[in-house]
């Protein structure tokens, strides 16, 4: 299974990247009365069809003192309609053998569904449901609080993800940004009916949504059955919503005890939004630095040099109101110290040398070649184009992607080294056996 | 172990449930003379060819305290040849815009890279290089052995749900291979050698012993030239020793118990099963839908939505399996929920589905599910490479295109009597995780 974790990494980069001008990664855009922006391409060569909508109703809109709201709708939409109650909707997607979800990130929430063409009337109706009809039952919303806290109990036991969710406190301090999702077990225990059918009305709104569709269906098809299915959803009081000011915590070191034999280790910084100018010199800085999997340097030094870990990684995950720098890895607790050494010097090392030409080249030729091959399943196809939508990168966002790689210079890498990689502001978070894992008096 | 075929199962789920040949294309089967198969299947969705090549050596194939062998070596494949230098082939795939990777199971080891069409003859040649003449250098085996050792570390160690499923396994099975882990004990990883490796690649990296799977965006005249120029020559090895060893039937429960740190109970049932060369294994397949696909799945509605006594559960049939295989069902328990009643009511729930047939719509449900998840596989070239891969190495490759036509012909009793038969609990091993508490220091 040697390098599956790093494979699974590299897929998931949708979100930055695109190239060659092809038809099949330009969707037909247009928006339907009530403000919902619809983007579909027809992929025939199967009976199927994917969903993906992006609704901005994340975490960040949780009213203090509710942390976990938005997860929360979010979880009950597919739990009782106004027609269906939770197994009604159970026994009709598992009949088609359909799949539906929906959950919540930071900034959005989502709703995915992947059905077979021929069931698409079935589809339609009951995603034009969950999306105008939810009815939150109260029996269902204490079990879904339930399942919320069993959630955030569980994630205890996962010290990669205790890391994440440590590292993220002390960068956005007070902000919604640096909680988890999930929020916690008191905040979740506190919520209402009334908060929920709240929430739900306010930011579940058409204007406020982005539907990408692909698979056995037209553009116009789409348009029309979705005009009459979501006719009674209504454009929402539409009131100006302020960019949330976030800033980020000073230096620190974290360190949180768990009996492992590893420590998991987090140290990073504040990053950059998506719309930030320097985005795309940033990810090919990165790419040299930790984000090219086994091209990088990171895993150089600290896995095939030394040993150390078998994953470590940087990202700068981007944002549309916030970025992180992190560089995530595991070792023994013994040589924690040793491996933050490292990881430290590399970032130390590419702001004040740069890159090399040929590392700049391969870290071009990687993201430039490797895009079109990045959207090769309906799937990553639709979550593309709603991500294109909602950061607003243009529809000519495929065609003008391979140039803004190519333009970068071997001078602005290093700028944007010594810019945006901040060795004085670092936060580290080191999840371990204690005992074992710090530095000797 | 196991457990490690049981993630792939849930890990391919994600990308292909059950993947098959698209519509148009079908499997063109080519034996070279020096018996390396040729699988190859034309899929012009997306411009991405994947290329896997499947060597027939896993766990499966190793003794007792040289276990961990195969995935070692498929790590030291990474470490060069004549013409590629150490952890070279990787940046050579990513410069050309290319991912790649490699995994072990229990039963083989497989490279694979996804490339555009113009490219993909660059990862045929390197991988032709290394079945021929991999250095497995052991200037780079001592580093690599630790590499080894934090992914242990960061996969079993440190996660109590697959501790527990390595522990289970090795319970569940006394004599069959099956019992250790893929990964290796660390005991085993610790003392094994470099002569070792080498023995291990002689003997089972033969074109006799191993065959490509390819699927995508490529002309099969084309792509098969390029295999034959590039492999044609390698010489055909000795057969490769056979695993003849049959593991005994069970008379009488087993039950394993691991406590550990952690924060919520596990369950895990393993049932001795056939592998899919039975024609019992489709009913099998059903009967794991009917037990768990989706919510409204008999063990999802008892436990998790109307007892609330569990947080998730899992059924799968491991039939993807060279030998006899299990029939596993997984709980993860909920907070202040006891271990002991969960297994009751699974074992309830159990008897219920070997005592009465389903219903016919309760059937009907779970085939339909089946027959959707198999298209929503093909979505993937990478997940329907996969798919052909895994039939070729249990049971060959045509059995794939009877699989629908198997679950269709499935009926309630047929149902009824493999349940009866399998999910004997005289046949069964119980694992239970006990958390305990972090110890304070």
């Amino acid at each position: 299974m040697k390098k599956f974790f790093i494979a699974l990494f590299c897929l998931s980069l949708v979100g930055f990247g695109a190239a060659a001008s092809e038809a099949r990664l330009t969707p037909a855009r247009s928006a339907l009365e009530n403000g919902l922006v619809l983007l579909a391409s027809e992929e025939r060569g199967l009976p199927m069809v994917t969903f993906n909508l992006l609704i901005r109703a994340g975490s960040r809109y949780d009213p203090q003192g509710r942390e976990g709201l938005a997860n929360l709708t979010a979880r009950l939409l597919t739990y009782g309609t106004r027609s269906r109650t939770a197994l009604q909707i159970s026994e009709t997607l598992d009949f088609i053998g359909a799949t539906l979800s929906a959950g919540a990130g930071e900034e959005l929430a989502s709703v995915n569904l992947t059905l077979l063409k021929k069931d698409l009337d079935v589809g339609l109706n009951l995603l034009a449901e969950i999306l105008t009809a939810s009815v939150f039952p109260a029996e269902e919303i204490g079990r879904q609080k339930q399942s919320v806290i069993a959630a955030i109990r569980a994630r205890e036991q996962e010290p990669g993800s205790i890391a994440q969710r440590k590292f993220h406190e002390a960068l956005f301090p007070q902000s919604p940004y640096g909680r988890p999702v999930e929020g916690d077990e008191k905040g979740v225990a506190r919520i209402g009916r009334t908060e929920l059918v709240e929430f739900y009305q306010r930011y579940y709104r058409p204007d406020r949504a982005i539907l990408a569709v692909v698979g056995d269906v037209s553009h116009q098809e789409l348009k029309d059955k979705l005009t009459q299915a979501l006719r009674s959803w209504q454009r929402g009081a539409g009131a100006r919503e302020e960019a949330p000011r976030v800033s980020a915590g000073p230096a620190t070191v974290i360190r949180i005890q768990k009996n492992l034999t590893q420590a998991n280790i987090v140290i990073g910084h504040e990053g950059v939004t998506r719309g930030h100018p320097d985005y795309y010199v940033i990810q090919v800085m990165n790419y040299i630095l930790g984000g090219g999997g086994f091209s990088s340097r990171l895993m150089d030094s600290v896995r095939n040099e030394r040993g150390l870990a078998y994953s470590v990684y940087s990202s700068f995950d981007a944002d549309k109101h916030v970025g992180t720098f992190q560089v995530a890895m595991q070792t023994k607790n013994e040589s924690a110290e040793e491996a933050i050494r490292i990881a430290t010097e590399e970032i130390r090392r590419i702001r004040e040398k740069g890159v090399s030409e040929e590392e700049l080249q391969s870290a071009k030729d990687y993201l430039i070649g490797s895009f079109p091959l990045r959207f090769d399943t309906n799937r990553r196809l639709a979550s593309f184009f709603a991500q294109v939508e909602f950061f607003e990168l243009g529809s000519d966002y495929p065609d003008r992607y391979p140039d803004l790689i190519r333009a970068i210079r071997h001078e602005d890498v290093l700028r944007a080294a010594q810019r945006y990689l901040q060795p004085e502001k670092l936060i580290v978070v080191v999840v371990a056996n204690q005992e074992k894992s710090q530095p000797k008096q | 172990m196991r457990f490690f075929i049981f993630c792939l199962a849930l890990f391919f789920a994600a990308l292909a449930p059950r993947s098959a040949p698209a519509q148009p294309g079908k499997v063109q089967e080519v034996v070279l003379d020096n018996g390396l198969k040729v699988l190859l299947l034309e899929s012009h969705k997306s411009p991405s060819v994947t290329f896997q090549i499947w060597y027939r050596v896993g766990s499966r194939n190793e003794q007792d305290g040289k276990s961990g062998l195969s995935h070692f070596l498929e790590h030291m494949m990474f470490k060069g040849t004549d013409k590629i230098a150490p952890e070279e082939y990787p940046r050579v795939i990513a410069k050309n815009g290319g991912r790649s990777n490699a995994f072990t199971s229990s039963d083989h080891t497989v490279y694979f890279a996804t490339m555009s069409r113009e490219k993909i003859g660059i990862a045929i040649e390197m991988e032709a290089d290394r079945m021929a003449n991999a250095r497995l250098d052991g200037g780079y085996f001592e580093q690599e052995k630790k590499v080894i050792m934090e992914e242990r570390r960061l996969r079993t160690e440190d996660n109590p749900v697959s501790a527990l499923a390595e522990v289970t396994g090795a319970v569940a099975y006394t004599v069959h291979p099956y019992r250790r882990p893929v990964i290796g004990w660390m005991g085993d990883i610790q003392s094994l050698s470099r002569e070792d490796l080498q023995k291990h690649y002689q003997t089972y990296y033969a074109p006799n012993n191993a065959f490509i799977v390819m699927v995508g965006d490529f002309s099969t005249d084309e792509i098969l030239e390029k295999v034959r120029a590039a492999f044609g020559d390698i010489p055909r090895g000795p057969e490769p020793p056979r695993v003849e060893v049959r593991e005994p039937p069970q008379r009488g429960e087993r039950r394993v118990s691991l406590k550990k740190e952690a924060e919520l109970p596990f369950l895990l049932f393993y049932y001795h099963a056939p592998n899919l060369k039975h024609p019992d294994s489709f009913a099998l397949d059903l009967l794991a839908v009917i037990l768990a696909g989706g919510r409204s799945s008999r063990l999802y509605q008892d436990l998790v939505y109307q007892k609330r006594i569990a947080r998730s559960v899992d059924a799968d049939y491991g039939g993807l399996a060279a030998d006899a295989t299990v029939f596993s069902v997984t709980a993860e328990v909920m907070p202040d929920k006891e271990p002991l009643d969960v297994e009751r009511a699974i074992g309830s729930l159990l008897g219920r589905v070997r005592a009465e047939p389903v219903s016919e719509r309760e059937l009907e449900k779970a085939k339909n599910q089946i027959e959707a998840a198999f298209i929503f596989g093909q979505d993937s070239v990478f997940g329907q490479a996969m798919r052909v891969g895994q039939y070729e190495s249990v049971a060959g490759w045509r059995h794939l295109e009877e699989y629908i036509a198997g679950i269709r012909k499935v009926t309630a009793a047929d149902v009824l009597r493999v349940a009866k038969q399998y999910l004997d609990p005289d046949r069964r091993t119980v694992g239970t995780l006990f958390p305990i508490k972090e110890k304070k220091q």
